[in-house]
């Protein structure tokens, strides 16, 4: 494998279902390696890139590479593997059956045992899938997924249905793959699953990449960080030229500056003015996200690339 | 990871395989309803329509009447167990798994082969079944025809694998073998298999000429008695064929928007 082939070319695409436009010029490379969240609220266009990129549909315009090739013939190959949202199961199969089923396609493929291990469900391989709860589904999907040891792992919402233990354990199971060098993509909706185990986040709105960058970047990016300090008789039209602040709010005795760059407002406070007990906070990745995915948001200038 | 990708390889013949036939069949046995419907209740409905002392008197063609209504259930339930593997497929496409399966290298094709290989292996056991309790109650037939009418019966059922992956998709549910299930005892009942055609008033028996269950029974029971127009059997079994495939064709192409 060229080290300088992305996981994942997508170019200018467009998918299109009649009159709506689901993706609209969606550009983006993932490298090797990378653990990627795909974040955005519903309808945003996640699944639909997913399918794209899983060759379960080709996109009205644009291009789209898996290792460089084809995304079909990579999936056939198990290269790429995915956990679907929509990925049916039989319910009279055993959880076991389903495994063995999926693993007599991959050649060559990893043991039956290893993989319901590696998903936690081990233990009920003898269970009817109707009778598997709905995060154990989960995690069946979950462990078929893992059957061809693919280099790509596309994960769409892939903790819906479990509880918080189990989302933890599949976590850690993902993290320690991508620690040994398995690229892993995943769409979301849970913002704290995207800032807790993404290296880096491309937040989508409207099938438009509206962020593109770490966890850090996006929360500064739409939200820039708040700088509260106590000071009396505060000049306002002074604190509102420092470079990069967009509000100044006096209540009372304490001074609310919100801007983009926190560490000038706080040197300008410091070395200017009186100011004391300064605070500075960030706005979470849930203000980033609704600033930036809402229906009024404006695509930012210069989107993080 | 690395070292496995310079191995990685297509599977053979598209996916079919040993295995794949293997848990199929596992999981049609652990179907308690579908073995009751395939195995049980056509012996069962042989027993009742055609168990009377007088039919092993009564001679019909080249054997008794036991052996005509042998014959006609042996085929009803070849039809019930092609019509119940067509409806998996589209069900199969309802929940899900086939684009589950689209994740995997099996190739579609490989996967209908499975489907009809399970189908037809369960139509053949309910032949059998039918044949077996059939000749414990006294069905007189030379084997060579007996085969024949079997062989004859079996191929010709494939009709009702195209007519239940059309209803499959017409109404995709898992319980869709319990609305075909009584759908295939009308069409039966209207192709002559419970009743011959010359016991109906002739209108009815003009109609069940058109019925999709008719050509079936009349080929199937050739080689033992010619009640019936072969040209008429063979035209019909055909037409129904083309309007099942064509009818699931048709909704097929309307459902490829997430497959």
């Amino acid at each position: 494998m060229n080290s300088s082939t992305p996981a994942v070319s997508i170019d200018g695409v467009v998918k299109r279902f009649g009159s709506v436009t689901a993706v609209d010029g969606l550009s983006l490379q993932i490298q090797p390696g990378e653990v990627v969240a795909f974040l955005g609220p519903n309808g945003a266009g996640k699944t639909t890139t997913v399918d794209m990129i899983l060759g379960l549909s080709q996109p009205s315009e644009g291009s789209v590479q898996i290792f460089g090739g084809d995304a079909r013939q990579a999936v056939a190959l198990g290269r790429v593997a995915a956990v679907m949202q929509t990925g049916g199961l039989l319910k009279d199969f055993t959880v076991r059956e389903t495994v063995e089923l999926t693993a007599s396609l991959f050649i060559p493929s990893r043991p039956v045992d290893e993989v319901l291990d590696r998903a936690g469900i081990l233990d009920i391989g003898d269970r009817l899938v109707g009778k598997a709860s709905g995060g154990q589904q989960q995690r069946l999907r979950f462990a078929l997924a893992l059957l061809s040891d693919p280099d790509l792992l596309i994960l769409d919402e892939p903790t819906t249905g479990m509880d918080v233990q189990g989302r933890r354990e599949f976590w850690h199971a993902i993290r320690s793959d991508a620690a040994d060098g398995r690229t892993t993509v995943f769409a979301t909706h849970y913002l704290e699953e995207a800032d807790a185990y993404a290296d880096r986040i491309v937040l989508v709105r409207k099938g438009k990449i509206v962020a593109d960058g770490t966890a850090a970047e996006i929360k500064a990016l739409s939200a820039g960080r708040t700088v509260r300090a106590t000071l009396d008789q505060a000049d306002t039209s002074a604190l509102a030229r420092i470079a990069g602040v967009d509000s100044v709010d006096v209540r009372g005795d304490s001074v609310l500056i919100h801007g983009s760059d926190s560490d000038e407002i706080a040197r300008y406070l410091l070395n200017h003015t009186p100011a004391r007990d300064l605070e500075i906070t960030s706005r979470n990745l849930e203000d980033a996200f609704i600033a930036l995915t809402g229906d009024d948001a404006q695509t930012p200038e210069g989107a993080l690339a | 990871m690395t070292t496995m990708a310079t191995t990685r390889r297509i599977p053979p013949l598209g996916g079919f395989s040993p295995t794949f036939l293997r848990l199929e069949f596992r999981r049609m046995l652990r179907n308690r309803r579908a073995v009751i419907f395939t195995l049980v209740m056509p012996s069962a409905f042989f027993l009742l329509f055609g168990s009377d002392g007088k039919y092993k008197t009564e001679s019909a063609g080249h054997g008794n009447v036991t052996a005509y209504v042998m014959v006609s259930m042996a085929v009803y339930g070849a039809m019930i167990a092609t019509t119940s593997g067509g409806a998996m497929v589209a069900t199969e496409r309802a929940l899900g798994w086939s684009r589950q399966l689209r994740l995997t290298p099996l190739q579609p094709v490989a996967y209908v082969a499975v489907k009809v290989a399970v189908a037809m292996t369960m139509g053949l056991a309910a032949i059998v079944a039918v044949f077996v309790v059939g000749n414990l109650e006294g069905a007189e037939l030379s084997f060579g025809r007996l085969l024949l009418c079997g062989v004859l019966g079996w191929s010709c059922t494939l009709v009702f694998a195209a007519f239940g992956l059309f209803m499959g998709y017409l109404l995709p549910s898992e319980n869709v073998m319990q609305l075909l299930g009584p759908s295939l005892a009308l069409l039966s009942f209207a192709g002559g298999l419970f009743v011959p055609l010359d016991q109906m008033s002739d209108v009815f028996a003009n109609i069940a000429k058109f019925t999709p269950a008719y050509g079936v029974g009349v080929i199937a029971r050739w080689p033992m008695e010619h009640d019936g127009n072969l040209g008429l059997a063979v035209v019909n079994v055909v037409l129904w064929v083309a309007v099942f495939v064509g009818g699931a064709a048709w909704r097929m192409s309307k459902d490829t928007k997430r497959v």
